[in-house]
């Protein structure tokens, strides 16, 4: 819109044979003025409340050169950290893509009681704290709890250790691939694959070769999402983790540890990475909506 | 209030909608712009709101120029296709819109304009609809609203964008006739756009046939029908048959043979006669006619609509008879066009 | 399957298509095993308490400033970003100008970028010697380790929540009736304010709603810049870390029902405000 005046004031300035003597005003715009002041607050504000920060993260991490940045990310917690966090991600992810998969087929494929109710119950972590999500867990397998003395005794520890974060990632990590997928799979409908049936495919046949291709952006879109949360979730994990160095620090808990113990460098070494996945994420996510926006509608809310 | 628009030229990104169109409109006229998509009806229509400024030409409203005038300024009542209402307001709060952002030193008060939105509300035959949201509305109910929220401004001219297009037949037409009563009562200064030639033909004082960002024809419902000046308006408007002619002296040929039809002031060479399948005489010898073998026939409403094969089945061409006519497959039929017209053809005179 | 085969009653309309017995049940248990069964503990442990012993608990005066805080900055900051997140969404939709793709982009920082590292960052720069800090220092305002530090890290936190609740109404807002508006005498600014806006209060409602939602829990971003005093700038999802570390799980867990129950009103709120918008108004959010 903005370029629109522009240009019909350029082309047609001087061809113009009308006695008006003044710009034409444009009644679904702003005014030059109320435009830039607009852009100016938009831009002034995502600058300084986004970008800033952002940029804050790499210029701390460097504060010190590029050798203190790699003695850092050379320290032995910072590695079993990213292992970790790479692991946990590892075995979240999938988990909740599988789930997301099921879940959208029969909410988007079928018609039954309770549908609304169940997609409500879907998106239910996104609406509580991350620390009650490590909160639950603790409640559940603690040392006051039914659970946790039991599977103590039988050999098995999930809180303060790996499997207490990965629940923890999944709980807040859930929604991610079901909320993309749903949308989707409801505008497409059902014709497609009730042709395949049709045709003679099985239903694993028709999932594989007419579903799958169908979504297969929008479920790689949630995928991302779901990634970048599972590996830069704090709070949940937080709870649960116990942060006992080299065993189950993840990379924001690390963040964390160093931080508090004055060793910002590390601290913000550690970001950058985190940062890093960040903006790929980003860059992907844009990507996917430019490219294939209509391929993973529904796209725009989380 | 006249409307004039001189010489208006409107450029979309180099692309020309409309060119060099003038037009007088008279006061408390009601005026259809009628043509096919991609005419230039709707940005004319635009341009004389105000919604859109002429790369040349100008508009003026009585011996105004008005063409760099804001919409604001202008005072013009729009009634858009889709009604375009404000969905978070009721009925009355749409109406009364206009009255109620005017500049404090002439708005009326809260109860003056409460009182003008159900006076309107009345007009448009919507009373005790008053305080429902648009939502709560039927189509042709929203129109109305849409009319009198554009009537409410008193506005010097009164502009519809296809005001029926958004509706089904039963209401188009009743509403048709609705606004033509209501333009009788307010005798509003009125141009509507349309596709629907008989809505045109119908509703308008005169109609303005429009092609391709040019006018075509402006004139009466009889002159654009009966007395067509162009190809185009013959196409457009009510049905014709076409048969490629000769003109040779003053006489129309088709193919060897004359058909009894003189154009003086033709100049010679290939031309296209056109006819309305409707106005033609039966004829039984044939010296001086169109006579061709029955190709289809099909019964059309009151009437039997009949192709010929004319000249050997070189031409088809499509009439109208009576439906107690004998005619059947391959019987040989003759016949001359009543009122016609010949137009020289664009590839012979090229 | 064998649900929908009882007679009379039928879970779901019959498909010719396969797999509804595995995919719901599948999906049904993994919900229950990982959120409903783990969630419905907190309240089963809150039961437990007795309603006295819980009201105690949560009018403990730490407490009461917790959540007094945590709800009064998320407000704020909730409202901050109605407003901006407003701005930005227009410029977004209506002007174009280069970079617009990647602004858009950076909206989703927020989602994006772990919160912690968003923490630490916010703490260097709102520090008194950091960027902004040394900036607010003359004037006398302290934004690091008070609740003004908190509000900046929820706006921070909560701006894409109204951006992308807003974006999506705005860009179908049709533009005839900007026009008519126009056409009827207003002027621009009329135009927005009666017209443009009030179409777009229900999207506001619902971003202003889950960017107050998200703030309310939030943790990461907060506690480095909080400075996490006491009475004075620690909020509820900090002190529920603190009562976990202190083993005192009955303190913890009424800090965290109040919370979830009024996520969950919200939650509700915001369906509410959703369903009557499109009765009323033929649109929602």
């Amino acid at each position: 819109m903005a370029l629109d005046i522009v240009r019909e004031e350029t082309v047609l300035g001087p061809a113009r044979l009308s006695t008006a003597k003044r710009p034409f005003k444009r009644p679904t715009t702003e005014g030059p003025v109320a435009k830039a002041v607009l852009m100016t607050l938009a831009l002034g504000f995502l600058g300084f409340f986004l970008v800033l920060p952002l940029a804050a993260v790499f210029i701390e991490a460097f504060r010190k050169g590029l050798g203190e940045f790699m003695l850092a990310l050379g320290d032995p917690d910072t590695i079993s950290a990213i292992k970790l966090t790479l692991t946990v991600a590892a075995i979240a992810v999938p988990l909740n893509l599988v789930f997301g998969v099921a879940a959208a087929w029969a909410i988007a494929k079928f018609e039954f009681k309770g549908k609304t109710f169940l997609i409500t119950l879907i998106d239910l972590p996104f609406s509580v704290s991350p620390v009650i999500s490590g909160l639950i867990y603790v409640l559940l397998f603690g040392a006051n709890s039914m659970l946790g003395p039991w599977l103590k005794s039988h050999g098995i520890e999930v809180l303060f250790a790996v499997p207490g974060i990965v629940l923890a990632t999944i709980f807040v990590t859930f929604p991610f691939v079901a909320r993309e997928l749903i949308p989707l799979m409801q505008d497409q409908g059902t014709g497609d694959e009730e042709a395949a049936i049709s045709l003679g495919a099985s239903g694993w046949q028709t999932f594989w070769y007419v579903t799958l291709p169908n979504i297969k952006w929008g479920l790689l879109y949630g995928v991302l999402l779901c990634n970048a949360r599972a590996m830069g979730e704090f709070g949940a994990v937080s709870v649960v983790s116990g942060h006992i160095r080299g065993l189950t620090n993840t990379m924001p808990l690390q963040v964390e540890i160093l931080y508090n113990e004055y060793n910002f460098v590390a601290a913000f070494a550690v970001s950058t990475l985190l940062a890093g996945l960040a903006l790929v994420t980003l860059v992907l996510k844009s990507f996917l909506e430019y490219r294939y926006g209509d391929e993973i509608a529904g796209s725009a809310k989380h | 209030m006249d409307v004039s628009i001189r010489h208006v030229c409107k450029d979309f990104e180099r692309f020309p909608a409309l060119k060099d169109v003038s037009l007088d409109i008279r006061s408390g006229e009601l005026i259809a712009l009628l043509g096919p998509s991609g005419s230039g009806k709707t940005t004319l229509l635009r341009l004389i709101a105000g919604l859109e400024p002429p790369t040349r030409g100008a508009i003026f409203f009585g011996d105004e120029d008005a063409s760099f005038k804001s919409v604001q300024e202008r005072n013009v009542g729009f009634v858009f296709q889709h009604y375009a209402l404000f969905r978070h307001m009721t009925v009355a709060e749409n109406i009364g819109f206009g009255l109620k952002v005017r500049p404090s030193s002439s708005r009326p008060a809260k109860s003056e304009i409460r009182r003008r939105a159900h006076e309107l509300l009345d007009l448009v035959q919507l009373s005790g609809l008053a305080d429902r949201y648009p939502n709560q509305l039927s189509g042709g109910q929203r129109q109305r609203v849409a009319l009198a929220r554009a009537l409410a401004i008193e506005p010097r001219v009164l502009l519809l964008d296809e005001p029926f297009g958004a509706l089904d037949a039963q209401v188009r037409r009743e509403l048709r006739r609705w606004l033509r009563e209501i333009h009788d009562a307010t005798n509003h200064t009125t141009v509507f756009v349309t596709h629907d030639q008989e809505e045109a033909l119908e509703l308008a004082d005169r109609v303005v046939v429009m092609s391709q960002g040019r006018i075509e024809q402006v004139g009466g419902a009889d002159d654009v029908y009966d007395r067509p000046n162009s190809p185009f308006v013959y196409g457009f408007i009510g049905d014709s048959s076409v048969l490629p002619v000769k003109v040779d002296d003053g006489q129309l040929w088709l193919h060897d043979r004359t058909i009894g039809l003189a154009a003086p002031e033709l100049p010679s060479g290939q031309a296209t006669l056109y006819f309305r399948p409707h106005e033609i005489e039966l004829l039984d010898g044939c010296s001086g006619c169109i006579s061709g073998v029955v190709a289809a026939s099909r019964r059309v409403g009151g009437s039997r609509r009949v192709e010929l094969e004319v000249g050997g089945a070189r031409d088809r061409v499509e009439i109208e008879l009576p439906t107690d006519h004998p005619a059947t497959q391959k019987s040989r039929i003759a016949f001359r066009p009543l009122r016609w017209r010949a137009f020289p053809a664009v590839s012979a005179a090229a | 399957m064998s649900l929908a085969a009882k007679a009379g009653w039928r879970l779901r309309t019959p498909s010719v298509i396969p797999g509804f017995g595995l995919t719901l049940g599948f999906a049904v248990t993994y919900l229950t095993l990982i959120i409903l069964i783990p969630l419905a503990g907190v309240f089963w442990r809150t039961s437990e308490l007795g309603w006295s012993e819980f009201v105690a608990l949560v009018s403990d005066p730490r407490t009461k400033s917790a959540l007094q805080l945590s709800f009064g900055a998320s407000l704020i900051a909730a409202a901050v970003n109605v407003v901006f997140g407003t701005i930005v969404a227009w410029v977004l939709v209506r002007y174009s100008f280069p970079g617009r793709r990647i602004v858009d982009a950076v909206v989703d920082l927020p989602f994006a970028l772990p919160t912690a590292v968003a923490g630490i960052s916010l703490a260097a720069i709102y520090a008194p010697n950091g960027w902004v800090g040394q900036l607010l220092a003359p004037l006398g305002i302290k934004a690091a380790f008070t609740p003004l530090g908190i509000v900046i890290a929820l706006i921070f936190i909560g701006l894409p929540f109204v951006v992308r609740t807003v974006q999506p109404v705005m860009l179908e807002i049709d533009r005839e009736v900007e026009e008519a508006a126009a056409t009827l005498g207003a002027n621009r600014f009329q135009t927005i304010a009666r017209v443009i806006l009030p179409a777009l209060a229900p999207a506001l409602l619902t971003g202003f709603a889950l960017a107050f939602a998200r703030a309310v829990g939030e943790y990461g971003s907060v506690i480095f810049i909080a400075g996490n005093i006491p009475y004075f700038s620690e909020i509820a999802p900090l002190l529920i870390v603190i009562r976990l570390e202190e083993f005192n799980y009955a303190g913890a867990t009424a800090v965290a029902t109040i919370m979830l129950v009024i996520s969950f009103l919200m939650l509700l709120l915001i369906n509410l405000i959703q369903a009557w918008s499109r009765r009323r108004f033929g649109y929602g959010a």
